[in-house]
């Protein structure tokens, strides 16, 4: 019959919907490409997790008692043909039932805001401890500013922060800012999400608790590349941390032999949105490229950090970001081949 | 499951249902009413956050007497209608082409206080945030003022021509509900520009 | 017994000439016909949002693909949103709303007939600006022609700086234009339901989807007009120098999100409502038995259009509002779902009882049944603000409010169609042809939309034209592109059997259903003028009363 198939099908359903959260949880961030919000590697993440675990239980649980009141009266109540076209019991409603159905559904709400409003406030509302790294992440189309103010660098795209110990907790506190559209700072495994609004300054946090490389991007529809303003955070231990601190405080490295390519950069409109430290280029419009081969890609994550993309880069952007801010810079091959030449010195 | 026809009991009740020209123009004063709470919470939430340019207190001058004007329109054009449902045509008329005055003075004294700040005061729709949400705000308002004049002018028309008795008075309160919500955004675009955003 | 349908045979119409017919049809006032209008214009604005959305799922078949360039997909998810929100579901549950209000209430029209015209072609003008577009328009740097900001247009992305050229404003008037035709039908429901009800017919003698509507028009006019008026703001922004939403004057995107989402979330109720209202319907006549709870249902719709006002900032959770307001909006948004569970519980409590009838409009209706819950579930999920720091602006959202408006409102529709169709052409749609609509779109749908969930979960935002491999979301997205091909097919076989059936179904009569409803007791279709003599009734079920003398509805109410 017709409703045996029905509950076949919705059976089927509800397995393969109870089967999805296992799908859904992948281990580790380590390997640097899992974003799934349930293998969280920071108490925000984890914070979060954890809530999300309790509300999908009990909205599972919810889901399974009223798909089996549906099943059974689908199956029970089912017409059939030795009726004899009488009609059923003319049942109207019942004031109980109704009462029953609403109280329970009530003290439920109150159950989950409950424990929801306990993890909001302490997300949001965690102050910022003595030994925390400040970052400014400034959104721009399609890609990111970071600052450290109190250590004096500028960098773009890959964030690189401290991990940290529960016991002496090391987090890093983010300011969001933009300069133009809104965008969304969103590396699963480490934090939830939160804006980047022009005129509307946000703050986030995360105290990532293993090292290694998370990825995430932007989540807030920014403009045509939207797609491709990936994020890079690298978690390192203290002294790795240092040790990058450092080599990004120095100013550029002066190559005697790059002297050409760096005549190209200050002479074409380069310096106008690029910076260099400690050299005249200090264009802030694109990223700062003082360290630029310290980075493992370019054009936020669009493309890796060889010789061949950077000079596609420079030559074409449209070839691997079109739509990007960035202009091709109509050099001949001469120019072109030097300035990468210079770019591949800024270590 | 033929055309065959059907009929119902006969239940005898006094039946008496609301106006549908009433209830639409209710309606209508229920969705206009939304628009503008948008326009006044703009207009209150960016008070004092102007970056450049001139502040309320610097350029506005509380219209009294046009504000009086507008006010008394809702009582001319109350009385008015009033009137035509007693069939006092000759009243009827003089109290709604009063009505219609009022509303042309308070519309130009609008002009005169905008001509008045742009000339000034250099404050245009462009210049700053207060600019922008002012003339938006006010403007909003006599853009519903101007309909509804167009409208009591078409009525006039008609009224003059001889052609609005007591049969129309329906109608014309109708259109009075309209008037009297215009007057009553008028309040609070009042109170909020003049009274508190000063 | 007085005759109350005037009944004439088929053969004695002369056929009429085509040019008359189709003028007859682009003049008129009359509310079934308008009905029909506002019906398959939908339809047609149906099938193209849909070609949007394949085109979107052909190109996140697999990582890196390049089906079409990151400017069209941008076009494509704007076009598709706007499109299906505006030009397909608002219109089509206008269109049943127009056409079955007024032979629901007893009456003759609605209120205001030629309103009811200008409305619909003011609508009809909306879908027709917004594709020109396509021809008129440019976009972000001049790139291209359709609107590409997304159905929300987000300040400041929608400003002269970032999205020169007219494309924008396309769809700023479009929707501006059709929100004002909105508005108009939403003011005639009102007054027709309020002054034009048949005697006997108290208010709480209404049917519920009478009722349903009138909460829905009255939602109508509060949650439309706040778009209108940001639309407005941003014209004048855009056009006047305005700084309503220019950050660099002060200005606050914020402020345009507010606004946004104040129409935004009213709206999704306005659209499920009428839904419920066929639900309402349909379940009780495929049960044999009265809705269960009747007074409880109205009292729950009237809840939740209250309740819906204040959510809205639940799209916002990720914008950086305060601890106390991310827990206002939480814990509204969590009591919403009281009132709707109760509605599902009620439906439940209808068929629980009764002696079911597996037609196909049944088979929709139990389907929704089972994809509310779920989609109401999830949203209860991203009502808890945390998960929905990690779930907002991901395809699980996508996913969420897809259940809703295609797992949800699309199933109820196809059964109003299934209901409805033998009321409007006087024909049986093929049950057939329905079986096979009815599974494959049952099978694509849950294959994309069950699916959809975990690449959201996995990390994947929306409104991307692309993705990086080793993200884990390749294959889960070759599923669900999979999955829209086949309810593609479905949307066929529905559009076919409403064609076959048009020519070639079973004669109707009246009231193939044994149903309970006022328009039932006429013919089908109806004549123009519905009703020879004007109705008198003294019960919510007015035709079970006459065909169960012995046990009428009267007796107990």
């Amino acid at each position: 019959m017709k409703s045996s198939l029905e509950c076949g099908w919705q059976i089927a359903l509800l397995l393969f919907w109870s089967a999805s959260p296992l799908w859904a949880a992948e281990p580790g961030g380590s390997t640097g490409q899992g974003t799934s919000i349930f293998s969280p590697a920071s108490t925000p993440a984890k914070s979060i997790a954890d809530v999300s675990v309790f509300v999908l239980v009990i909205t599972g649980i919810i889901f399974l008692v009223v798909f089996a009141l549906l099943l059974y009266s689908v199956v029970r109540f089912r017409g059939r043909a030795t009726d004899g076209g009488r009609e059923p019991a003319q049942v109207y409603g019942s004031m109980q039932i109704e009462l029953a159905w609403t109280i329970i559904p009530i003290l439920i709400v109150v159950v989950l805001f409950l424990a929801t409003a306990r993890v909001i406030h302490a997300v949001q509302d965690a102050p910022e401890p003595a030994g925390a790294l400040d970052v400014i992440a400034i959104g721009h189309q399609y890609w990111w500013e970071f600052r450290y103010p109190k250590l004096g660098i500028v960098t773009a795209n890959e964030l690189h922060i401290p991990v940290s110990d529960p016991d002496h907790p090391t987090p890093t506190f983010l300011q969001l800012l933009s300069v133009d559209t809104d965008h969304s700072f969103w590396v699963p495994e480490l934090a939830g999400k939160t804006d980047l609004i022009p005129n509307h300054p946000n703050r986030m946090w995360m105290d990532p608790q293993r090292t290694g490389v998370f990825m995430g991007q932007c989540a807030q529809y920014c403009g045509t590349q939207h797609a491709k303003m990936l994020l890079r955070v690298s978690v390192e231990r203290a002294d790795d941390f240092g040790a990058w601190v450092h080599a990004q405080q120095k100013p550029a490295v002066e190559d005697a032999g790059a002297i050409a390519g760096r005549q190209v950069f200050e002479h074409n409109a380069c310096m106008n949105c690029h910076a260099v430290g400690g050299t005249p280029a200090d264009g802030r419009f694109g990223p700062d490229l003082t360290h630029l081969m310290s980075r493992a890609t370019i054009a936020a994550g669009a493309a890796e950090n060889t010789h061949d993309n950077l000079r596609l880069w420079i030559q074409n952007p449209s070839a691997i970001k079109p739509g990007s801010l960035m202009p091709a810079m109509q050099l001949s091959d001469a120019d072109l081949d030097a300035v990468v030449s210079y770019m591949e010195t800024l270590h | 499951m033929s055309a065959a026809t059907t009929s119902f009991p006969n239940t005898p009740e006094a039946w008496d249902l609301p106006s549908r020209g009433k209830v639409a123009m209710a309606g209508l004063i229920i969705a206009e009413s939304a628009i503008f709470t948008i326009f006044v919470v703009a207009y209150l939430f960016y008070l004092g956050k102007s970056i450049t340019g001139p502040t309320p207190s610097e350029v506005l001058e509380t219209p009294i007497f046009y504000t009086i004007c507008l006010l008394s329109s809702s009582l001319t054009i109350h009385f008015a209608a009033k009137c035509l449902a007693r069939s006092i045509t000759f009243a009827f008329l003089g109290l709604w082409l009063l009505t219609i005055t009022l509303g042309g003075l308070f519309l130009y004294g609008t002009a005169r206080e905008w001509h008045r700040l742009i000339y000034d005061h250099g404050l245009t729709i462009s210049t700053n945030l207060f600019g922008t949400t002012y003339y938006s705000l006010v403007g909003l308002h006599a853009f519903h003022v101007t309909a509804g004049l167009i409208m009591l002018a078409i009525v006039a028309v008609f009224g003059l021509t001889g052609r609005v008795g007591v049969k129309q008075s329906g109608r014309i309160e109708v259109l009075s509900m309209y008037w009297h919500f215009v007057d009553a955004v008028w309040v609070v675009v009042f109170t909020v520009v003049y009274v508190l955003g000063r | 017994m007085s005759s109350n349908v005037i009944t004439v045979p088929v053969g004695q119409i002369e056929a009429r000439p085509w040019v008359d017919e189709l003028h007859q049809w682009l003049t008129t006032v009359d509310h079934k016909r308008l009905g029909i209008l506002y019906i398959v214009s939908a339809l047609l604005f149906l099938v193209i949002g849909g070609v949007e959305a394949l085109i979107i799922r052909v190109q996140l078949m697999h990582s890196h693909n390049n089906f079409v360039s990151p400017e069209v997909f941008n076009r494509m998810f704007t076009m598709h949103g706007t499109t299906m929100i505006f030009f397909v579901a608002m219109p089509v549950l206008f269109g049943f709303a127009n056409y079955l209000v007024p032979l629901m209430i007893g009456a003759r029209d609605m209120a205001f007939p030629r309103l009811n015209a200008f409305s619909f072609w003011l609508s009809f003008l909306g879908g027709l600006l917004l594709y020109f577009s396509f021809l008129g328009g440019s976009g972000l740097y001049g790139a291209g022609n359709a609107p590409d900001v997304g159905w929300w247009s987000y300040a400041p992305l929608g400003a002269r700086a970032f999205s020169p050229g007219h494309s924008s404003d396309y769809w700023t008037l479009a929707l501006l234009v059709s929100g004002f035709g909105s508005i108009g039908t939403a003011i005639n429901i009102i007054a027709t339901i309020l002054c034009l009800r048949c005697p006997g017919m108290k208010l709480n003698r209404m049917p519920l989807l009478a009722w349903l509507n009138l909460v829905m028009a009255g939602m109508v006019l509060l949650a439309i007009t706040p778009l209108s008026a940001a639309q407005i703001m941003l014209l004048i922004d855009r056009y006047l120098g305005g700084h309503f939403f220019d950050t660099q004057a002060g200005g606050s995107a914020v402020l345009w999100m507010h606004f946004f989402w104040i129409f935004g979330h009213p709206e999704v109720y306005i659209l499920i409502i009428p839904c419920f209202a066929f639900m309402s319907e349909i379940i009780p006549v495929f049960s044999r038995k009265p809705i269960f709870g009747y007074p409880v249902m109205v009292a729950a719709t009237v809840c939740i259009a209250f309740v819906s006002l204040s959510v809205w900032a639940h799209h916002m959770f990720t914008i950086g509002m305060s601890s106390y307001a991310n827990s206002f909006f939480t814990l509204t948004t969590m009591v919403i779902a009281v009132p709707t569970g109760i509605k599902i519980f009620n439906w439940i409590g209808t068929m629980w009882g009764g002696k079911i009838q597996f037609k196909t409009a049944m088979l929709f209706s139990i389907a929704f049944l089972f994809q509310f819950l779920i989609a109401g579930l999830t949203g209860v999920m991203m009502a808890c603000s945390p998960f929905d720091w990690q779930l907002s602006l991901s395809y699980f959202v996508v996913a969420h409010f897809h259940y809703v408006i295609v797992g949800g409102i699309l199933f109820a529709l196809f059964g109003a169609f299934y209901y409805w169709y033998p009321k409007m052409t006087g024909r049986m749609l093929s049950e057939r042809l329905g079986r096979w609509h009815f599974w494959l779109f049952l099978i694509g749908f849950h294959l994309t939309f069950d699916v959809m969930h975990i690449p959201g979960i996995l990390g994947m935002p929306r409104r991307i034209y692309t993705y990086e491999p080793g993200r884990g979301w390749d294959t889960l997205n070759l599923i669900v592109s999979i999955g829209a091909f086949i309810q593609a097919i479905a949307i066929l076989v529905f559009v076919a059997n409403l064609i076959i059936s048009y020519f070639k179904g079973a004669e109707a009569g009246n009231d193939p259903w044994d149903a309970w409803t006022l328009e039932w007791s006429v013919s089908s279709p109806p004549p123009a003028y519905n009703f020879a003599t004007v109705p008198t009734v003294s019960s919510r079920r007015p035709l079970w009363d006459l065909k169960h003398p012995e046990d009428p509805d009267s007796r107990y109410e």
